[in-house]
This record gives structure tokens, C-alpha cells and sequence, in this order.
């Protein structure tokens, strides 16, 4: 795709506080969809000592050096990134595995993203989950948060705190700046539970956490098999999962697109062909 | 008396902390004739209100006249009013040890200047709370939502939130708290024993709510108006919820 202007690349972070809601996930479908639609990406794991981005995104036989390497100076950038098999604009940066986050430090962040910017449009950044330092690093240098939560009220309460920490921790705030832009990501939707009163619906998510709604993704079975395979579920086109994600990356792009799956699907739209696997 | 009395008796007392609002009575002039008449004026526009009143003597505005200041009489004049004079501020080294003589505790001063009314006031001026209750006009404004595990302080003042305050949040304000939005975490009114705050709300959904110290919890509010536009206050000892 042709850019006339180049504009600045910008970072964004996909957090959540809670464990397990699908950040990694998240962040392998993002950044896979933003390289389809053309934007040179790269996604990083900053979840030092338990990292899965690799696997998620399928090239753990191929790493070499990682985060931490580049970051103590005993591997350039170059030689650690990992460029993805299916999309020439995508590159990995994986997580180290042996090392722990104390590794890891501010300032030396601060200059590979900004190495980075030089390269690519967009930057991604997987949080590990929590609030500590990993989490903190991960949001530091961020321009937009994508707060990924399960219609779950564990999940809600630590997704509203780490919307708290994002508006008071980041670079941005420290600088008085424009604040980080957040969006929400509901993630493991099942419209049928919320039908039954079992789980909490969209409607309530947005209304306890008051940050604008970038997507739905269903709860699929596709999103196992897409760990396994290392393939971003965002790839299985007919996967509902996938297409919810490709949905996602439009509307961060700036199209506007009606939000999908958050209805229950009658009988005759499942015999007839509303995607569901 | 055996300083090492080994504590086998049940305690015969408690000491405790609180905070009270008293009256302070600041005296303007030495002139104890117009101060009996006005002093007799006043408690005659409302003598239920002042009857058996404690009161604060305030003579720091008459501390420097040369002429020594008759505590008896002023204590006298203060007694066949109907008040309790309790205690003594803004007097210098040697009034305080005359006033300890006579049995009157002294108070501690006033930390921030009293702003000058242009009229004089009678002696005996319109009672109001003051101490720890002085409260500035600069309401705390907060426009976005409070999230969960944040902490805002209105120190000295009102608070009014413009959005939710989320479960895990904490509200504290020394006045009143106004949330436009729902109350999902923690709002603590009148922390500095104001206890005329009060909590408003747009739909109630607390963990716990207090006003100058008594709180009430999650459990609890469930049972009235819950969800509902309120505002709380406190009535004796206990939180009073109303609709608003």
C-alpha cells in the first residue's frame, strides 16, 4: 500500500490486569490483522519468564535471541526480530524465557521502541497480566490501550483498575499530554449465557467501565485450535472469532462496522449459516 | 500511688478520641453591661437552642487590651444566660493560667484567619460550627470516572463527581460528597466530624458509606433504595437514606 506522508508510528498496548482474558491472543490477532491490511507491525512479549506470544504466533523454533538480549546489548535488534512466515510487514520480538522482568528497564525500552518507530506503523505491546512491573513497562510508552475483558466481574473490576493505573502511569501522563486512548475489548462473549442471566451482557461491561467499545469476540472453539496450531485466529476466516477480530482491527483503522455476535443465533441462522465454529 | 498496679480489676474506664462541635462565643469588647444586654437579647430570640449550651470563650480579639479582662464576671454573665462556658482560646500566658485556676479548659487556636465582617457584631455572635469543621468554598470537581483502586481526598471542602465511581474506588471529602453517576465503591463524608455532610448519589451501589465516622455497609444498604437516586445523612447515631 502506498504512504504518500509516512505518519508517526504509534504504540499500542493490549492489557487487561486480569490473567488469562485473551491478551496474547489479542495481541497475535491485532497485529496479524494490521499487517493484512497493509501496515508494517510489530508485536512484542513483554511477559519476561513466561512467554507464549512465540507459540501463539507460531515461530518458537525460530527464536534466537530475544527482549532481554537486545535490551543488555548482546543481540541488535535486527538479529532478534523475528519476521512472521505469512505476512512480509509483520516481525515478532519474543519474550526471553530464562531471565526475569527485573530485566527489564525503562530507558533501554524507551530506545529499541523508539528504534522501532523508524521502521514500522504500528507497535504492539502483549502485557502480562497484573499490575506489577512487567504490566507497567508494557503500558509505559504507550499512544492507545486495548483493555481486554471477560464479561466477568473479576475481570471487570481489574480491567477498571488497570484503566485507572493506564491514565496515571503511563509516559503520556507524566508529560501532562494527551491521555492514552482506551478502548474495550470484550473478549469470551456468549450471547446465549447472557440471555439466560448467566453472564454479564455488553450494555453492562461499557456501563461500569465507561471506555469506548472497539469489539465483541465470541467464545470460540477456534481460538484453542488457533494456540495449537500457532496460526492467529484472526486467520481463520470462517471462524467467528477470527472475523470478530477482523472487525476489531477495522474499527481501529477508522471504518465503521456494526458490532457482530453479540445476539444470540436462533436455530434456522445455524442451520443456514451464521458462522459459529 | 504504685505506678506498676497490675491490671487483675475490670477496667474502670476508657479513653477515647472524639471530636465535638461546640459554640465559641468571641468576645468583641470589655464592656460587660452591653454584653449582658446583648448576650440576654440573643439567647432570648431562641432560648431552647441555647440553653444548657456549652460554649468556647474566644477573647483572641480583646487578648491585647491593657485592662486585665474580670474572667469571673464574664463567666458569671455567660452562666445566667443558660450556657456552659467549657473552655478558653486565644488568650495569652497570663489569662490561661487564670483561666486554668477558674476550672476552664484551654482550646487550641484557630489555624486559618477568620475573614472580617465589615459590620460590627453584637457580642455573642450567631453560633456556628468551627475547629476542625472550617471549610473552604473550593469544591473538589472530578470529571471522569474514579477507578477502581484510586483514592480522592477533598481536603477542607465538598467533592463532586462528574461520572461513576467504580467498586474498589474510595471517596473522602471533610464536606459533602455529590456523585453524578452510580456509587459503586467507597464515599466517606464530614471525615473530620462535620457531621452535617451528606452523600448524594444517583443510584446507589456502595461497598460502604459513612458520615463523620458511621458507616454503613454493602449488606445493609441493599435493603432500601438500592440503585436509586439518594442522598444519606446522619441522624444521631445512625445513616439516615432518603429518595431524592
Amino acid at each position: 500500500m502506498s504512504n504518500e506522508t509516512k505518519k508517526n508510528a504509534e504504540v499500542i498496548v493490549v492489557t487487561s490486569g486480569k490473567g488469562g482474558v485473551g491478551k496474547t491472543t489479542t495481541s497475535a490477532a491485532f497485529s496479524s490483522g494490521l499487517a493484512e491490511q497493509g501496515y508494517r507491525t510489530v508485536v512484542i512479549d513483554f511477559d519476561v519468564g513466561l512467554r507464549n506470544l512465540d507459540l501463539i504466533m507460531g515461530c518458537e523454533r525460530r527464536v534466537v535471541y530475544d527482549f532481554i538480549n537486545v535490551i543488555q546489548g548482546e543481540a541488535t535488534l535486527n538479529q532478534a526480530l523475528i519476521k512472521d512466515k505469512r505476512f512480509d510487514n509483520l516481525y515478532i520480538l519474543p519474550a526471553s524465557q530464562t531471565r526475569d522482568k527485573e530485566a527489564l528497564d525503562k530507558d533501554a525500552v524507551g530506545r529499541i521502541i523508539d528504534e522501532l518507530k523508524k521502521d514500522f506503523d504500528y507497535i504492539v505491546c502483549d502485557s502480562p497480566a497484573g499490575i506489577e512491573s512487567g504490566a507497567l513497562m508494557a503500558l509505559y510508552y504507550a499512544d492507545h490501550a486495548i483493555v481486554v475483558t471477560n464479561p466477568e466481574v473479576s475481570s471487570v473490576r481489574d480491567s477498571d483498575r488497570i484503566l485507572g493505573i493506564l491514565s496515571s502511569r503511563s509516559k503520556r501522563a507524566e508529560e501532562g499530554r494527551d491521555r492514552i486512548k482506551e478502548f474495550l475489548l470484550i473478549t469470551r462473549y456468549s450471547p446465549s449465557r447472557v440471555a439466560k442471566g448467566e453472564m454479564l451482557s455488553v450494555k453492562d461491561v461499557q456501563e461500569i467501565l465507561s471506555v469506548p467499545l472497539l469489539g465483541v469476540i465470541p467464545e470460540s472453539k477456534a481460538v484453542l485450535k488457533a494456540s495449537n496450531e500457532g496460526v492467529p485466529v484472526i486467520l481463520n476466516k470462517d471462524s467467528d472469532a477470527g472475523q470478530a477480530y477482523e472487525d476489531c482491527v477495522k474499527r481501529f483503522l477508522g471504518k465503521e462496522i456494526p458490532m457482530r455476535f453479540t445476539e444470540k443465533v436462533g436455530f434456522f441462522q445455524r442451520l443456514f449459516g451464521a458462522a459459529t465454529e | 500511688m504504685s505506678q506498676a498496679r497490675p491490671l487483675t480489676d475490670t477496667a474502670s474506664f476508657l479513653l477515647k478520641g472524639s471530636s465535638f462541635t461546640l459554640t465559641t462565643l468571641q468576645l468583641l469588647t470589655l464592656d460587660y453591661d452591653s454584653l449582658y444586654a446583648q448576650l440576654g437579647y440573643k439567647v432570648g430570640q431562641a432560648p431552647a437552642f441555647f440553653n444548657n449550651t456549652p460554649v468556647v470563650l474566644d477573647i483572641q480579639k480583646v487578648s491585647t487590651v491593657p485592662v486585665e479582662i474580670d474572667f469571673v464576671k464574664l463567666l458569671n454573665i455567660i452562666r445566667q444566660h443558660g450556657l456552659i462556658p467549657v473552655g478558653l482560646r486565644g488568650a495569652n500566658p497570663d489569662q490561661t493560667s487564670r483561666a486554668l485556676a477558674l476550672g476552664l479548659a484551654v482550646l487550641p487556636e484557630r489555624v486559618n484567619k477568620e475573614t472580617e465582617q465589615t459590620a460590627p457584631l453584637p457580642a455573642g455572635k450567631q453560633p456556628e460550627p468551627k475547629a476542625k469543621n472550617e471549610l473552604s468554598s473550593n469544591t473538589k470537581l472530578i470529571m471522569e470516572p474514579v477507578r477502581s483502586g484510586q483514592q480522592i481526598y477533598a481536603r477542607g471542602s465538598d467533592l463532586v463527581i462528574l461520572a461513576s465511581v467504580g467498586a474498589g474506588a474510595e471517596i473522602i471529602a471533610d464536606g459533602h460528597i455529590h456523585v453524578y453517576g452510580a456509587l459503586r465503591g467507597r464515599a466517606l463524608a464530614g471525615v473530620n466530624g462535620f457531621d452535617e455532610a451528606r452523600i448524594f448519589c444517583q443510584s446507589l451501589e456502595a461497598e460502604l458509606v459513612s458520615v463523620a465516622g458511621q458507616y454503613c455497609v454493602n449488606d445493609d444498604l441493599r435493603k432500601s433504595h438500592w440503585g436509586k437516586s439518594v442522598s444519606i445523612t446522619l441522624n444521631g447515631d445512625h445513616l439516615q437514606i432518603q429518595a431524592l
